[in-house]
């Protein structure tokens, strides 16, 4: 046993010595201790403790109002924190501003472009102040206009552009000085699904060379695409920190929503499918919500066991986790000021949608 | 490449020729963002036409509607002599309305965010906007200058006194935009900031001598019309326009110019670096 022992005792040490090295080398791209802001009477944010590695994607997710965008305007040194410490790249964001801007892009939750420069012109102008020579932004505005699919509308002034195309050179223009570290702050919300997956794969790409990319969504799926990490923000306050995938374990990932013809059936519903299928729909009047992980498995069951007893739903919906069950199941509330602008993904049923 | 390596690299960057960087970056940013400020002007050529054919209406409704009743007995010149001084400084103090307007829309489309997050400097949006605003003017007061002329506007001095006295409309132009630059980034949506411009510009260009002689008001009023800035600058243009010995009212509309913007511009610029 005397090997085994030592051979153990190696590789602990060997463990310790990679972590020291990791934490050595790799120091945290974002971090942030006690970070509050104070509007008044109004805490947008409370106390939060983020710590963002290096060359990931890490996903802010929360409601309208819940302090994602606050937290990345303290980020970007748009806003001072009341209390708290924040770094970008080990460097202060209140105590060196100017450098912190040298080091990130910004792409906003509104296109911030000017509308009345052409596509090239709007990125152009990004280059030169950011300081990049001209030699360098010309070539790097072109190529962004390129990557982006705005190659043929570039000389076209912004004011003739579509929402999603606008919302693509947004995102283009944060990139022109090839920022280490890159906000974005609800980059996909009233995209397309095309323009959707184009910045996904354009946020993986990006990864992929090095960049750190902090991202805030309403949508869990978009943070489960691509973040490798995700924390979630409620009323100023983190309330989770996870891997999507421990994430998603905790709640389940589809929904399943049935509509009653009314009240007392719902009850009776609720009652079966408790006691046979083991599961606790949460009933609202005489709608039931079951969030599964077997989700169509499920469905099959409910429907059958239904069907058994004669009870008919007059609606039925299918739906993928959003942020708004993430937190249900994280708060044991809903969030009332999310957005519900994606319908389901999959409904069935005269009045199937809710 | 990792974290470390993008800071050594910065940190290289930042050191070497970090004061030359101090005195060209505001100059070299203020620049690019008036050209932008331009670019747009050009493009929406709607809004440069009809903030021209405003200070023309002046000029005819001036002329003809008052010049009858305002004779000799009031002013020492024909009237439309008098009048186009106080027009030139009028139409620079009402473009300056467009400087609030300008930053307000920035504010709201999210514009003023991207800049305020970008390694430039903290005061070249300000600048920016002024000095496009600026050059707005140059092309107002030539216009104006034509306008005058065409309706019986007659020199009394030379052309180089002629062109002071633009260089003094122009310079008083440039201080009212840090005014309302400040307005714009107070209010921080262009109704409200064409809103509250409205009631700042119209008791200081009415309440003051740049279309009638501030004699005939009532002393209390008097008081103000007669020292404050329009009036002075309305007086050393008209000193240039005129041939009347000008150097002192000249001193004191430039006094005016100064001290507005040594309150005006800091005011704005800590106001940009806190507004959202």
């Amino acid at each position: 046993m005397e090997t085994g022992h030592r051979a153990r005792t190696a590789l602990r040490i060997g463990a310790w010595l990679r972590g020291r090295w990791v934490r050595l080398v790799s120091s945290a791209a974002i971090s942030t201790q006690g970070l509050t802001k104070r509007f008044g009477s109004l805490t947008a944010l409370d106390g939060v403790d983020l710590t963002v590695p290096a060359g990931v994607v890490f996903g802010l997710l929360g409601p309208n109002g819940a302090g994602k965008t606050t937290a990345i305007r303290i980020l970007t040194t748009i806003l001072r924190p009341s209390t708290g410490r924040a770094e970008v790249l080990g460097h202060d964001v209140v105590r060196e501003p100017a450098v912190v801007r040298g080091l990130i892009g910004l792409a906003g939750q509104y296109a911030a472009v000017d509308p009345n420069l052409t596509g090239r012109e709007n990125l152009r102008l990004i280059g030169r102040l950011t300081r990049l020579p001209r030699r360098r932004f010309r070539p790097r505005a072109d190529e962004l206009l390129e990557r982006f699919g705005l190659a043929e509308a570039g000389d076209r002034t912004v004011r003739t552009y579509s929402g999603g195309m606008r919302r693509r050179l947004d995102v283009a223009a944060a990139l022109v000085p090839h920022p280490p570290v890159l906000f974005l702050d609800e980059p996909t919300t009233g995209l397309d699904p095309a323009s959707r997956l184009a910045l996904w794969e354009m946020i993986r790409e990006l990864v992929g060379t090095g960049t750190t990319v902090l991202l805030t969504t309403q949508y869990l799926e978009e943070a489960d695409r691509l973040a490798s990490r995700v924390a979630v923000i409620s009323a100023g306050r983190l309330i989770a920190d996870d891997e999507p995938a421990r994430l998603k374990e905790r709640l389940g990932n589809t929904v399943i929503e049935l509509r009653m013809p009314d009240e007392n059936r719902a009850r009776q519903a609720t009652g079966m499918i408790a006691q046979q299928l083991s599961r606790s729909p949460e009933r609202e009047g005489a709608v039931l919500r079951i969030t599964a992980r077997d989700g169509s498995r499920l469905l099959l069951d409910i429907l059958h066991l239904l069907d058994q007893h004669a009870l008919t739903p007059r609606g039925v919906a299918v739906h993928e986790s959003s942020l708004d069950d993430v937190f249900l199941a994280l708060t044991g509330h809903r969030a009332e000021a999310a957005d519900q602008e994606e319908p389901p993904s999959s409904a069935a049923g005269p009045d199937g949608a809710p | 490449m990792t974290a470390g390596e993008v800071t050594r690299q910065s940190a290289a960057t930042r050191a070497t020729g970090r004061a030359r960087e101090r005195l060209e970056a505001p100059v070299r940013d203020g620049l690019a963002v008036a050209w932008r400020n331009l670019v747009g002007l050009v493009r929406v050529p709607q809004l440069l036409v009809f903030s021209t054919i405003q200070p023309l209406v002046f000029v005819l409704m001036f002329r003809y509607v008052f010049g009858g009743v305002i004779g000799r007995s009031v002013v020492s010149v024909p009237y439309v002599d008098y009048l186009m001084p106080g027009i030139f400084v009028q139409t620079a103090v009402f473009g300056a309305m467009n400087t609030a307007i300008g930053l307000a829309t920035d504010m709201q489309t999210g514009l003023m965010e991207r800049f305020r997050s970008l390694p430039m400097s903290r005061s070249a949006v300000l600048s920016g906007r002024t000095l496009a605003d600026l050059a707005r003017n140059v092309f107002v007061v030539a216009l104006m200058t034509a306008a005058g002329f065409a309706v019986g506007f007659r020199l009394h001095s030379s052309v180089a006194a002629f062109l002071a006295a633009v260089l003094l409309v122009m310079a008083f132009g440039f201080t009212m935009s840090w005014i309302f630059a400040v307005v714009g980034l107070w209010v921080g949506d262009p109704e409200t900031a064409q809103a509250a411009a409205f009631p700042l510009l119209v008791p200081l260009v009415f309440a003051s001598g740049a279309f009638i002689p501030v004699s005939t008001m009532p002393g209390w009023l008097q008081a103000f019309a007669q020292h404050q800035p329009v009036t002075r600058t309305a007086q050393a243009v008209r000193d240039l326009v005129l041939g009347t010995p000008a150097a002192s009212d000249i001193w004191l509309a430039l006094a005016w110019d100064a001290a507005i913007i040594a309150a005006f511009a800091p005011l704005g610029v800590w106001l940009y670096r806190r507004v959202v």
